[in-house]
């Protein structure tokens, strides 16, 4: 009997207490590197009879170079990948495209590795393209698209998209355009311009002459629909713009000042603020049946509203509590919260389209800033730092943000620039988007292709 | 007038490009339908043959030699070397499996309400696991057994392979663990994804991001700097990738 017990004794000790030198050893790294990831992209290959039509068609000596050279622009400016020198290339674009060869692409450090062809089919342009994943040695990702010959800048911008879906997790950005007011003149005499353009600044075209003064245009997210400001007879007024059609019309006529309008995340409402008799308020109108709701009554100033993803709640600007400061709401105008505690004062929310968080403008000891913070309030960021810089406008991912920023005049008052920038979420890659005039009031669009 | 005059140049706007789907699985999966056809071919042919033919020599074995074997038997040997021969029926069951657990996601809510806590489990999990790594030291005495330069040798040499996805959430949490078969000389024999499972899971994009560049870094960085004493011990080894601490700071 005893030694059954010591048996049983020994056994519970065996179960309560299990030998470490079994256990799995596990090594903790949290460390790696942030270089963006290398990414060989490789021209795409096109037969003789295809690349004689399509020079032809679109003056472009070699339409698969011209598309590659898009996607790896694309890539470059996202700041998160590396696309490495074409000189390095061992594997020409014919051979690669069928089954590339794994080691020479290891060879100069590339991580991924984007082939593909152009070919001429019956008279339209079919792209197709694959993602390797060159240390796994294998396909991650294979697409064909195909189209006109005209939109070739397009499928550039749509193989970028998937390409940066595939190897970051979130979508991209890259079929998208933005619509700003382009500036010309001194600054006491300018004129402005609504203008629209791709995301990398190809493509621009003016929308109006520029007879009237336009503001703060801003896409519909769920469309090609844009509204914006523009004054008659000294009145500013809210405009819709369909960019397909051309065709634009009154929104209604407000008796006071009309400020920043909005769309609602679904493009069925207008969100505004507006003074009537000295105070301004935050309203929506319904695009539909054109009804006018207030959302805030508050004595003071209320402007630049902006919903959320949701469309539950609205985030707006108030100098309620003495200066301009940032407060959240619910979208019918109940429950206002401030979120902005920090030094300065803070103006120009914006929601992020990824709802997590708001952008906005920060004025502090005489510098601008663009920042975001969490909806809460929490974890602000500021991410840049100017003499004159405001309006951010998310990219359709929620992960780039694009603004403007003025230069300082002079003595003799010259010198005065506008100019539209873009800046990442990480605050390093800051980049200025090219544009034939003075740029300002920038707004993105959504994904052109969903 | 009411209306700003618009630029009287047109817009032009090409119209969508329309997208053609060749392939967007993994490479292993790619020639399923093509091969699938051929082998169902290849089996119809061989079916043919086999039938006129004699069953191979193993399976003749389990005949009991005096037994005449009747014409089903015959047939039962046909599918089973069939079965043996044809891989799409074992695809099949996977695809099975797929679509069985994408059924039981999209429909039983019961299921959901079990996968949610399941992932709590897991997050419950993962936190405790941060909470130890603050006793790191501990940890590489007691549970490791590689000593503390070892095991800084071979967390130097995967913090230069590994590229941090930077599109990544830094408030999400996002733990790859990875389960290596080492060689002596510190080459990768085998390396498993513990949690396979969450890379195919709907909404888990991030963490697929973070799972293939742990693996990337891995294929980059063989051979390990491994001890060179001690095979046993390490052979098997977990890297536990986490990427916040970076994306944080």
């Amino acid at each position: 009997m005893g030694k059954s017990k010591n048996y049983l004794i020994s056994f519970l000790i065996i179960l309560l207490f299990p030998v470490k030198s079994f256990g799995l050893i596990e090594v903790d790294i949290t460390r790696g590197n942030l270089n963006p990831l290398p990414v060989a992209v490789s021209p795409l290959s096109i037969d003789d009879k295809s690349k004689k039509s399509f020079e032809k068609l679109l003056k472009k000596k070699n339409i698969g170079s011209e598309i590659s050279l898009i996607v790896e622009n694309n890539l470059k400016t996202s700041g998160l990948f590396n696309p490495l020198d074409k000189n390095a290339f061992l594997q020409a674009p014919d051979i690669a495209n069928l089954k590339p060869r794994f080691e020479d692409w290891n060879l100069i450090k590339a991580q991924a590795l984007i082939t593909g062809k152009v070919s001429n089919f019956e008279d339209k342009l079919r792209v197709e393209f694959r993602l390797w994943d060159v240390l796994a040695g294998k396909e991650m990702m294979a697409l064909a698209f195909t189209t006109v010959p005209n939109n070739w800048r397009r499928v550039g911008h749509i193989i970028s998209d998937k390409v940066y879906e595939r190897l970051t997790g979130e979508k991209g950005y890259f079929d998208t355009r933005i619509i700003y007011v382009a500036e010309e003149g001194p600054k006491t005499k300018r004129i402005k311009k609504l203008a629209i353009m791709d995301q990398d600044g190809a493509n621009n075209k003016f929308l109006t002459l520029g007879n009237e003064l336009v503001l703060t245009p801003r896409f519909n997210p769920t469309s090609q629909m844009v509204t914006y400001l523009s004054y008659f007879r000294n009145l500013p007024r809210v405009y819709l713009l369909d960019i397909e059609t051309g065709i634009q019309e009154v929104v209604g006529d407000f008796p006071g000042m009309t400020f920043a309008p909005r769309f609602s995340p679904n493009g069925k409402k207008i969100i505004m603020s507006f003074a009537k008799d000295g105070n301004s308020d935050i309203y929506t109108m319904d695009l539909e049946n054109r009804i006018v709701e207030k959302i805030t009554n508050h004595p003071s100033i209320d402007t630049s509203p902006s919903y959320s993803p949701d469309g539950k709640y609205i985030c707006f600007n108030s100098d309620r509590s003495g200066y301009q400061q940032i407060y959240v709401m619910k979208s019918d105008g109940s429950n206002v919260k401030r979120i902005s505690f920090g030094k300065g004062i803070y103006g120009t929310p914006v929601w992020s389209p990824r709802g997590d968080l708001i952008a906005f403008t920060k004025l502090h000891k005489g510098k601008f800033y663009i920042g975001v913070m969490r909806i809460d309030g929490s974890g602000e960021r500021l991410l840049t730092e100017n003499y004159y810089q405001e309006a951010p406008s998310w990219s359709p991912n929620g992960r780039v943000l694009v603004f403007y920023r003025e230069t300082k005049t002079d003595d003799q008052g010259k010198g005065f620039s506008a100019k539209l920038w873009s800046i990442d979420l990480t605050g390093y890659n800051e980049r200025i988007l090219k544009t034939p005039t003075d740029g300002s009031d920038p707004s993105w669009s959504s994904l052109l292709s969903k | 007038m009411s209306l700003p005059f618009l630029a009287k140049k047109a817009i032009d706007l090409p119209p969508i490009v329309s997208i053609e789907l060749i392939q967007i699985t993994e490479k292993t999966n790619i020639p399923f339908a093509p091969k699938a056809k051929k082998t169902i071919e290849k089996i119809k042919e061989k079916e043919k043959k086999l039938v006129s033919e004699q069953a191979p020599p193993k399976k003749v074995k389990k005949i009991k030699p005096d037994s005449i074997p009747m014409p089903d038997d015959k047939l039962k040997k046909v599918e089973k070397i069939i079965e043996d021969k044809q891989n799409p029926e074992k695809i099949d069951d996977e695809v099975k499996q797929v679509s069985e657990f994408e059924k039981k996601e999209l429909f039983d809510p019961n299921n959901i309400a079990a996968l949610i806590d399941k992932s709590k489990e897991e997050s419950a999990e993962t936190t405790k696991k941060t909470n130890k790594v603050t006793q790191d030291q501990d940890k590489n005495i007691q549970n490791t057994g590689l000593t503390l330069s070892e095991e800084d040798a071979l967390k130097a040499q995967i913090f230069g392979c590994w590229s941090i996805p930077l599109g990544l959430p830094y408030n999400e949490n996002l733990l790859v663990r990875i389960k290596l078969e080492l060689k002596p000389d510190g080459s990768v024999i085998r390396s498993e994804i513990l949690d396979h499972a969450r890379m195919n899971r709907p909404g888990q994009g991030f963490y697929k991001v973070l799972a293939e560049s742990a693996l990337r870094a891995v294929k980059l960085c063989q051979p390990l700097r491994v001890p060179s004493t001690g095979y046993e011990r390490w052979k098997e080894l977990q890297l536990n990738f986490d990427a916040r601490e970076m994306l944080e700071g």
